[in-house]
């Protein structure tokens, strides 16, 4: 863990009052610049990990045995299992921790595809070819997502029983379209302003029409924005509960809704309980670390490049 | 999330985007096909988005009216505004009020100070740079359930969690056999919830804030550093200015997802020892008191309230959109 001198950072503060770089590379100045900055570097470290060290435990105490798990103070050195995780799986006497994840696999999945269908031609229509008034458009579209999800929830609940949706997974993939829609029309519209106009207008040239300018040349350029739109959905819809604790019960219960479940109907097992929520966890921190760049973009809505 | 409308038409943008209609005026049969050609592909999402989204809230209004109890559906009647007036009398209601204020400042206010100082610290260049951040990024990851599932089971609980059981190390270290060993949720529960938001939305305002610093005209910082500004003056004068609008709008947006905080408040305390919010209680009064017409008006009432960050909120984007617009 060691630091590297950074004196061409512009501007973080400290108490440096002389710029390293226009001083003798080697004189004291310089030398005290560099200290410095290596000691930021390992305060930076050392930040980091306390701050990821919940998560971390989590993860060593779903790989302890429950008496290792439950001990003051805790120990670090237990021998490490993965029976946890295999009970877990394995689902003794609890219910199987399965379907839920079906459920949830299924509930993103294909509300995120909904969202890619219906968002790209949208964007599309923002950012290519600007229609009139499409600041107001999207700024409709952004005023849905700023609203409270509770105030919407009754009337979802009444109608779903009245048409005997309750505990339908597909109900709650429609919601969750709904609700990653705007984000993923803000962000594709950001990603698709990039894509070269010419190379549209060459498509459309040559006679190609909407659906086919969108498939063959829009989309591949800008892949790599509509692949980070996608897994932010994935995790917005992933993460969900109010929704899926309301609206689902047995059959189309979700992974989080499955967790709060978890810990009443078994009782405490604090290493059961970590293995299960690092499973949980799983899909949404590698689509979040696979998209940390487009994170930011796609969190701020867009407004943050 | 998404359920529910903006009953009020966002504030009007500066239009950042003359061209489509500076665009002189083509014939009017072919413009007006050609105008319908291009908004044909914006149809779907948009009607998709209002009828899912708009049409739900309009019924949360008009069900606001009624005085209607589920488990009593013959009693409905139509009560006008009185479900409003209760919402505004009730202890346990306006109590609520008051808790989704405090719980959303102490998080927006803390999780801004803390992620201003991190997107500082990682604005240097180091050693594993890109390493820490990700460590950094990782409790904004966790699924929010497992996140205060970690901070009740794991970290509080009295007996076994991670921080009595440290704090028990870390005394035993000098000797003490019988350190204190609080009960954290039950001793300070509106804290404990507030604590796990702020680790959890800590990394998101730095990410934000990061991001502001990165942008930064570097030949205005250089300029500035040439004329001899200490880093401190860099920072005040230079810096904050800058980061303004970046904090500003993690201020909004962070506001905007803690005030519908449910999954911390439901897992941690479930509501109770004073730190049920607005969100939670009405799942409450709706999902195990079955009075409708006053989750309703409850939910209007958070509707309006956040219609009122959402004002500014969407002037603070507008206005790095509309820069962002000008750039390009």
């Amino acid at each position: 863990m060691s630091t590297l001198s950074a004196p061409k950072t512009a501007g973080a503060p400290g108490k440096a009052s002389t710029p390293a770089q226009h001083q003798d590379k080697y004189g004291p100045a310089a030398r005290r610049a560099k200290r410095r900055s290596t000691a930021l570097g390992l305060l930076a470290w050392v930040i980091g990990i306390v701050f990821c060290f919940p998560a971390l435990w989590m993860l060593l105490t779903s790989l302890h045995s429950e008496s290792d798990a439950a001990t003051n103070p805790p120990s670090l050195t237990a021998p490490l299992t993965f029976d946890n995780f295999s009970a877990f799986f394995g689902a003794e006497g609890g219910a199987s921790p399965w379907p839920p994840l079906i459920n949830s696999v299924t509930a993103s999945v294909f509300s995120t595809l909904f969202v890619l269908v219906l968002a790209l031609p949208a964007a599309y229509a923002l950012s290519i070819k600007p229609v009139r008034k499409w600041t107001d458009v999207m700024f409709f579209f952004l005023s849905t997502k700023m609203l409270p999800v509770v105030a919407g929830l009754l009337p979802v609940y009444l109608f779903a029983k009245n048409v005997g949706m309750l505990d339908n997974i597909w109900l709650l993939v429609i919601l969750y379209t709904s609700m990653n829609l705007p984000i993923a029309v803000w962000m594709m519209q950001s990603f698709l302003a990039d894509v070269p106009v010419s190379i549209i207008e060459a498509a459309q040239v040559d006679g190609a029409r909407v659906p086919t300018v969108l498939m063959r040349v829009v989309a591949p350029v800008a892949a790599p924005g509509i692949a980070a739109t996608a897994l932010i959905c994935f995790i917005f819809s992933w993460n969900e509960l109010l929704f899926a604790r309301v609206l689902t019960g047995v059959t189309a219960q979700t992974a989080p809704v499955f967790l709060t479940g978890f810990v009443t109907s078994q009782g405490l097992f604090l290493a059961q309980l970590c293995a299960a929520s690092v499973v949980v966890s799983l899909p949404v921190l590698a689509a979040g670390f696979a998209a940390q760049d487009k994170l930011v973009q796609g969190l701020s809505l867009g407004a943050v490049k | 999330m998404s359920t529910s409308v903006s009953a009020a038409p966002p504030p009007a943008p500066p239009d950042p985007s003359p061209p489509a209609e500076s665009r002189p005026p083509a014939a009017p049969r072919s413009g007006r096909a050609r105008a319908w050609a291009t908004r044909a592909p914006l149809l779907p999402a948009l009607i998709f988005l209002i009828a899912v989204t708009q049409l739900p809230f309009v019924a949360t209004l008009f069900i606001s009216l009624f005085d209607w109890n589920s488990l009593n559906p013959d009693a409905r009647s139509f009560a006008g505004l009185s479900n409003y007036g209760s919402v505004f009398t009730d202890a346990d209601l306006r109590d609520s009020v008051f808790t989704t204020m405090l719980l959303t400042a102490t998080v927006v206010i803390a999780s801004v100070v803390l992620g201003l100082l991190l997107a500082l610290l990682l604005d240097r260049k180091f050693m594993g740079r890109g390493f820490v951040r990700t460590l950094l990024i990782t409790p904004f990851l966790l699924v929010p359930v497992s996140a205060a599932l970690l901070w009740k089971h794991v970290l509080y609980n009295p007996e076994y969690g991670l921080l009595n059981g440290g704090w028990a190390w870390f005394t035993g270290l000098f000797g003490v056999e019988d350190p204190s060993q609080p009960d954290w949720i039950s001793d300070m529960p509106l804290l404990a919830v507030e604590a796990s938001l702020v680790w959890q939305w800590t990394p998101f305002m730095m990410l934000i804030l990061l991001a502001g610093l990165q942008s930064r005209p570097l030949d205005m910082m250089e300029a500035a550093r040439l004329d001899g500004a200490n880093a401190w003056q860099m920072f005040a004068f230079l810096t904050l200015p800058h980061l303004r609008r970046y904090l500003e709008l993690g201020v909004l947006l962070g506001s905007i997802y803690i005030v519908q905080n449910f999954d911390a408040v439901f897992t941690i305390t479930a509501g109770g020892l004073g730190t049920a919010n607005l969100p939670y209680t009405i799942y409450q009064t709706f999902y195990q008191a079955h009075e409708y017409g006053l989750a309703s008006a409850a939910g209007v009432v958070v509707v309006i309230g956040t219609i009122v960050i959402a004002t500014f909120a969407l002037r603070v984007v507008s206005s790095l959109f509309s820069e962002e617009a000008r750039r390009a």
